[in-house]
């Protein structure tokens, strides 16, 4: 370049860019108070809020459309088992009913199904274990963006739903826990529900072993529930109950779900 | 604004005519990517602040190494410092990422409020904003690739063999800042929106869909395609770097380029374009 920029018909940019250089420096100054405008959103009873979570709805509703029951969460093989399934949430429930049953090795132990049922049943662990059988090596995808691939052998969901008669049009299975999750005021015991077609899905187990072994306190013992196509929170651990229900209001805040009670999306197929 | 219109007609000869560049639908998408990207960005970070780490395959390895990033802090010296390592190479990054000062304190956090939506912790905000407004992109994505599909506004973005030619010259002149204002876009321009629109927003898409174990039951061949859930994961927010950079070089070019007549374009659809040279060999641009 041998002309003189003050003559070049683009000259006019240049000024005006190191112009715009400055203001674009103020903007970006500007931005620094705006930290926290967008507190907001965290309030759950807010309109915005509100309208943002149709979106959720929105979500259920097409993964409803597009997932049939046959659909099934990816398997894996032997060879992907790297590592121990990671705990997390409740690791050792300090709630005393739960603390007798770990000292007499869960050996009084029963799993109330109730509800909307026609024949309420209460089983043992080895009445669990003594009916068909489901092994599946799975991923475990935390809400948190982790995932973890372990083997879990637990009933059919859907067979004990038959044992107990369930309701053919019920819409909601409700899983009450034993532990309790979260200090202080917000202490709570933890809960959760799914609908019936993932309630009846075939990979939807309660599961007894992991990885070839019973499945250990740190993981739910002595049941916890396997929802292989939404996250790692939709999977109670700790199960006492099973409720078949229409209504998920009478249960914990509401929501269907401790998380749920504390803003998380009630479907966590996402 | 009129009277700066009027004030401008006078020196029409020299500046060139106003011509009508930007439809409708251009300038509303425009808008609408720019109100959701940002918002898809401020509750990404918030999501990704609960798990501040990024590996390669199908899962996160606990009991062995696939992690590629980490932003964490440690304490030396009674001190704490934050910690951002990548590929195994570990950088301070204290202030910025792993140890943040907010109201006067200092704290472990992976980002700064500033960074995030809200600026505090809220995994179930940052989830409820990030799945609204990624709806938003997609359905405003779809209907724009249908619409251009229609209408030819994709022929405008895709490079012509002319183009590739004038590819060194046109680096050149915007390294330069010199920029040629006519009714068609230019070659880095055309390239760096088709990379964007048309491959980078949808892989945003296609590795955030990957990360949903639903959606992973419906189209399984999506963790093949992109090599495990953790993997998407990690791609998901490579691509979100790409498109802060994209970001960062779109508004530089707007303000150097003439802010004002930038601005109008995208919101009037009216653009004033360099005057008409007659003599010069430049004369086809």
């Amino acid at each position: 370049m041998t002309h003189n920029p003050k003559h070049d018909p683009n000259g006019r940019s240049v000024r005006l860019g190191r112009r715009g250089f400055l203001r674009g420096a103020g903007l970006v100054a500007a931005t620094a108070p705006l930290a926290g405008c967008f507190d907001g959103l965290g309030d759950r009873d807010g309109t915005i809020r509100n309208v943002m979570e149709t979106a959720n709805s929105l979500t259920y509703r097409v993964q409803r459309m597009l997932l049939g029951m046959d659909d099934l969460a990816r398997e894996y093989s032997e060879s992907e088992i790297r590592q121990p399934q990671r705990p997390n949430g409740s690791t050792d429930p300090r709630d005393p009913d739960y603390l007798a049953l770990v000292a007499s090795n869960f050996s009084p132990y029963r799993l109330e199904v109730k509800g909307a049922v026609g024949r309420p049943l209460s089983l043992s662990l080895g009445e669990l274990r003594a009916m068909p059988a489901r092994t599946q090596i799975t991923r475990h995808d935390c809400v948190e963006g982790w995932s973890c691939i372990a083997k879990w052998t637990g009933v059919p969901l859907s067979h004990v739903l038959d044992e107990a008669g369930a309701r053919a049009d019920a819409r909601f299975v409700v899983f009450e826990c034993f532990d309790t999750l979260g200090g202080g005021a917000g202490a709570a015991k933890y809960y959760e529900s799914i609908d019936m077609r993932d309630a009846r899905h075939p990979q939807t187990i309660l599961a007894y072993g992991l990885n070839d072994q019973g499945l250990p306190v740190s993981n739910g013992a002595p049941l916890r529930v396997r929802i292989e196509r939404q996250l790692g929170y939709k999977m109670a651990k700790y199960i006492r109950s099973i409720t078949v229900t229409d209504d998920l209001s009478g249960f914990g805040g509401g929501a269907g779900g401790y998380w749920e009670d504390r803003g998380y999306e009630w479907f966590a197929g996402i | 604004m009129a009277e700066t219109i009027a004030a401008e007609a006078g020196t029409e000869a020299r500046r060139g005519p106003l011509i009508y560049r930007q439809r409708l639908t251009t300038r509303l998408t425009h808008w609408l990517w720019a109100l959701a990207l940002f918002f898809l960005l401020l509750s990404g970070l918030q999501i990704f602040m609960a798990r501040p780490d990024l590996y390669i395959g199908q899962q996160s390895g606990f009991a062995f190494d696939n992690t590629v990033f980490s932003i964490g802090a440690v304490r030396e010296a009674g001190e704490l410092r934050g910690q951002t390592t990548l590929f195994g190479e570990t950088f301070d990054t204290t202030g910025w990422l792993g140890v943040v000062t907010e109201n006067g304190q200092t704290q472990v956090k992976s980002f700064p409020g500033w960074m995030t939506a809200p600026g505090y912790r809220d995994l179930a905000t940052g989830r409820v904003v990030h799945f609204f407004f990624a709806w938003i992109l997609v359905v405003t994505l779809s209907v724009w690739l249908a619409a251009s599909l229609l209408n030819g506004h994709i022929r405008q973005l895709i490079p012509t063999l002319r183009d590739v030619k004038h590819l060194p010259r046109d680096a050149a002149d915007h390294l330069r800042l010199r920029f040629h204002r006519s009714a068609d876009y230019n070659v880095l321009q055309k390239l760096s929106y088709a990379v964007i629109l048309l491959i980078v927003l949808p892989l945003m898409i296609l590795t955030g869909l990957t990360m949903s174990p639903g959606v992973n039951a419906v189209a399984p061949w999506m963790l093949d395609l992109f090599g495990g859930r953790q993997t998407a994961r990690t791609l998901h927010f490579a691509g979100m770097l790409l498109l802060v950079l994209f970001v960062l070089v779109h508004l530089l070019m707007v303000l150097v380029a003439g802010p004002f007549n930038e601005l109008r374009s995208i919101v009037t659809g009216w653009y004033r374009t360099d005057p008409r040279k007659d003599t010069k060999g430049d004369a086809a641009r």
